[in-house]
């Protein structure tokens, strides 16, 4: 990784130190990190401000490789002369969706992209080149689905409204019989334009946006946020606030992981569990509105710290409460575990190798399910969770089963971790809210956040302007890197098995969507 | 089956037995703002400033609040030091018009029932299509929790349902984003009249943290009319059952 820049999460670093390469040397340099053992944590454009580099009017690249054993980061630019450089998804499949993100936002082609087509059908970002390779194809709905031709071959179309109450996303099943062969995810629907209302934007519209970017994930998208923030305004964090944040991040993955765990009984119609497990997640949610008055932590997390304190009986009430949660949690789920007609549904559907979850880059409970081990909150470990080490939950088989054993796992450590959390806060003095007034951010730098949510690693990346604003955001959702794990699921499966293969998973498609 | 039956009697019975009982909102809760118009100094403008979506307004010693666009964020509260503005733990937001939603402007008033053919027809009976236009899936959440078994909207005979052509009304959440506008159009025409459609949170309402980005869209009442607004980002689910048992004049 000698060309890649050495950086740290919650770090900031000036653009200039960044090696930018040729559009020949970047891909062949990207994929050589990976094979060292990187993951694209972050891929995308930028179209350089006149002042930030010796271009010719071109995009530029950049990607962010995490080397998870390392606890590192990687980074590196890429100089585009021209509308086109060699696809780099030809030797390292987890840049494909990312390929196509950036062809979509600033209308540059990767050369031998096996599948190029838009991920979202959003109009390009200022800056992008003026010729559009998707030019009549960025209209929703209307794309050149992939098909499987043959006798007896049959298409399921889904979508984009469901069944259900959930957000819109287009699902095609290229089926034989009952056999799902190909399942195609068509995204877009939720696009709201956030990247390209980010730089610039009014300094108070910011957070709430970052709130909003995946309800769910409140808190895990406003701390990456925030360190961006700190990082390149040199605001320190107190270790009281650092603990809340992380108390208010384990709170919104026991919610979430609880709720699905639930949803997960009543896919296989075993009901019990799926009502207590949604009583209880509401429970959990109010444990977070105990915090901060919000079931979705709204308003708690804020560049230099929190908003609202923990005082000593507040403190107490949150551990009775969790106490008495985890206990009606831990029947709820043992239970279903326990039902061999449970188990006889989650083992072996869905199965995701640990080879196909390294090659298209999967993160979170999707990740480790598949055997891998990382977790951002112990390979970038850092504050509370420097103090207080996280055990990754792992399992070996990929398949539903291990993911609902890697979150019920998963639930039990952030427990485990929030009674620790609250032990050492109660030795600190409160976090008061801090009235940090803004200030300016350094020009020309970069910064990157990390944080691990509840479906994994939450990314951004900001890029400042010579004048100290954010020339460009990007935001990475774990859900970007999962979605294709979930089409590469489903291979193999009958249809009927979708809906527990799904909330498995449970993505975002806001969080993809932006 | 000893197990299911021994765990179901250690879970207990948790339906709060709403409205008779009225449900204990957190001390931090952000329910219904009150303003004090009369505490705020000459040309303060400190809470204004600081409203994300422009909810507040002042015009002469005149302050209103639009529910339509506040987020229940805490930053007026936090900007001002004069207590011209607080949030009450009160979780009754909704109301049919967008006017009834501005607090200050003396028009502010929560939800009336539906008229009489309408309520008759819907009273005991609801069955509701949700569509997911856009936002970010918390208002999808909070909706959802509403079945329950703490919430149980069941027992009211409000139901969600899977095919418009099975429902009686719309319940939108989402600014509406432009790639979402074609589908909520089509699942509006494919309810049977008459239909009535909830526009729930921030967002349905106005566009909430996404107002004026130009994909996101601004709301419901552009392109479907709407029979009762549910303030909030996203409104807690004892707000949109609040609403909803109103506009049956169940309440």
């Amino acid at each position: 990784m000698s060309k890649l820049l050495d950086l740290a999460p919650g770090a900031a670093a000036p653009l200039a130190a960044v090696p930018v390469l040729s559009e020949d040397a970047f891909p062949h340099e990207v994929a050589h990190a990976v094979e060292e053992g990187g993951r694209l944590a972050a891929l995308f454009g930028h179209a350089p401000q006149p002042s930030q580099s010796s271009h010719m009017g071109g995009i530029r690249l950049l990607a962010v490789v995490a080397f998870d054993a390392a606890g590192r980061l990687g980074v590196v630019a890429g100089e585009l002369s021209r509308d086109r450089y060699p696809c780099l998804a030809r030797f390292c499949p987890q840049a494909h969706y990312f390929s196509r993100e950036i062809a979509e936002q600033y209308n540059v082609l990767p050369e031998g992209h096996p599948w190029l087509k838009p991920v979202r059908f959003a109009p390009p970002l200022p800056g992008a080149l003026p010729v559009d390779p998707f030019e009549g194809r960025r209209t929703i709905g209307l794309t050149d689905y992939f098909r499987m031709y043959g006798p007896d071959v049959h298409e399921v179309a889904v979508g984009p409204v469901h069944a259900g109450v959930i957000e819109p996303g287009h699902f095609r099943f290229q089926c034989f019989g009952e056999i799902v062969h190909h399942l195609e995810i068509s995204l877009g629907y939720q696009h709201r334009g956030l990247e390209r209302f980010l730089p610039n934007a009014p300094a108070g519209r910011v957070l709430p946006i970052m709130e909003t970017v995946a309800g769910d994930t409140t808190i895990g998208h406003a701390l990456a946020y925030c360190q961006i923030v700190e990082a390149l305004s040199g605001l320190a964090v107190s270790e009281s606030a650092g603990l809340v944040r992380a108390v208010a991040l384990e709170l919104e993955r026991l919610a979430n992981h609880v709720g699905d765990l639930g949803a997960l009984a009543g896919d296989v119609g075993f009901l019990p569990t799926l009502a207590y497990c949604g009583r209880l997640r509401g429970d959990l949610l109010n444990i977070s509105a105990l915090l901060c008055g919000s079931r979705f932590g709204r308003g708690l997390v804020v560049p230099g710290g929190v908003r609202f304190a923990l005082e000593p009986s507040r403190l107490e009430e949150l551990r009775e409460r969790l106490a008495q949660t985890m206990r009606d949690v831990t029947g709820a789920v043992e239970l279903m575990f326990g039902a061999t007609s449970v188990r006889a549904r989650f083992e072996g559907t869905g199965a995701v190798s640990a080879a196909v979850a390294r090659d298209l880059g999967l993160v979170g409970p999707a990740a480790r399910a598949c055997g891998l081990t990382l977790d951002s909150r112990k390979d970038f470990a850092a504050g509370a969770y420097a103090s207080t080490p996280i055990l990754p939950a792992v399992e070996e088989s990929g398949d539903v089963f291990a993911r609902a054993q890697v979150r019920w796992r998963e639930c039990q450590e952030s427990a485990r971790f929030i009674g620790c959390a609250l032990d050492r806060l109660s030795g600190l003095a409160a976090a008061e809210a801090p009235v940090a007034p803004p200030r300016a951010l350094a020009p020309d730098s970069l910064a990157v956040g990390l944080a691990e949510g509840w479906r994994g690693e939450v990314c951004h990346v900001a890029l400042t302007g010579s004048d100290g604003s954010i020339a460009r955001y990007k935001i990475v959702d774990p859900s970007f890197h999962n979605w294709m794990g979930l089409a590469m699921a489903l291979r193999g499966q009958q249809i009927s098995d979708f809906p527990l293969c799904n909330k498995s998973f449970n993505l975002s498609y806001c969080g993809h969507d932006l | 089956m000893l197990e299911i039956i021994a765990e179901r009697l250690r879970q207990k019975h948790r339906t709060l037995n709403f409205p008779k009982v009225q449900p204990v909102m957190p001390d931090r809760f952000r329910g219904r703002p009150e303003l004090h118009p009369e505490r705020c100094p000459e040309g303060c403008r400190a809470c204004l400033e600081v409203c994300p979506t422009g909810a507040l307004a002042r015009i002469g010693g005149h302050l209103t609040l639009d529910l339509c666009r506040c987020l229940f964020c805490p930053e007026c509260v936090a900007a001002c030091p004069h207590g011209g503005v607080a949030f009450t733990r009160d979780f009754r937001l909704a109301g049919r018009t967008r006017q009834s939603l501005v607090l200050g402007s003396g028009a502010e008033a929560l939800a009336t029932a539906l008229d009489a053919r309408l309520a008759k027809l819907f009273g005991r009976s609801l069955k509701l299509r949700e569509v997911s236009a856009g936002g970010c899936n918390a208002c999808e959440a909070d909706a959802n929790v509403l079945t329950t078994l703490v919430f149980d909207i069941g027992r009211f005979g409000i139901e969600f349902v899977a095919s418009p052509r099975h429902a009686d009304g719309l319940y939108v959440t989402g600014p509406v984003t432009g790639n979402m506008r074609e589908a909520l159009l089509k699942t509006y025409a494919a309810l049977p009249e008459p239909k009535i459609v909830i526009a729930a949170g921030a967002c349905a309402i106005s566009g909430g943290p996404f107002i004026g980005l130009p994909e996101a869209g601004s709301g419901t009442d552009p392109h479907i009319p709407v029979d009762l607004y549910v303030p909030g980002c996203p409104p807690h689910p004892w707000t949109v059952l609040d609403g909803l048992l109103r506009l049956l004049n169940r309440l």
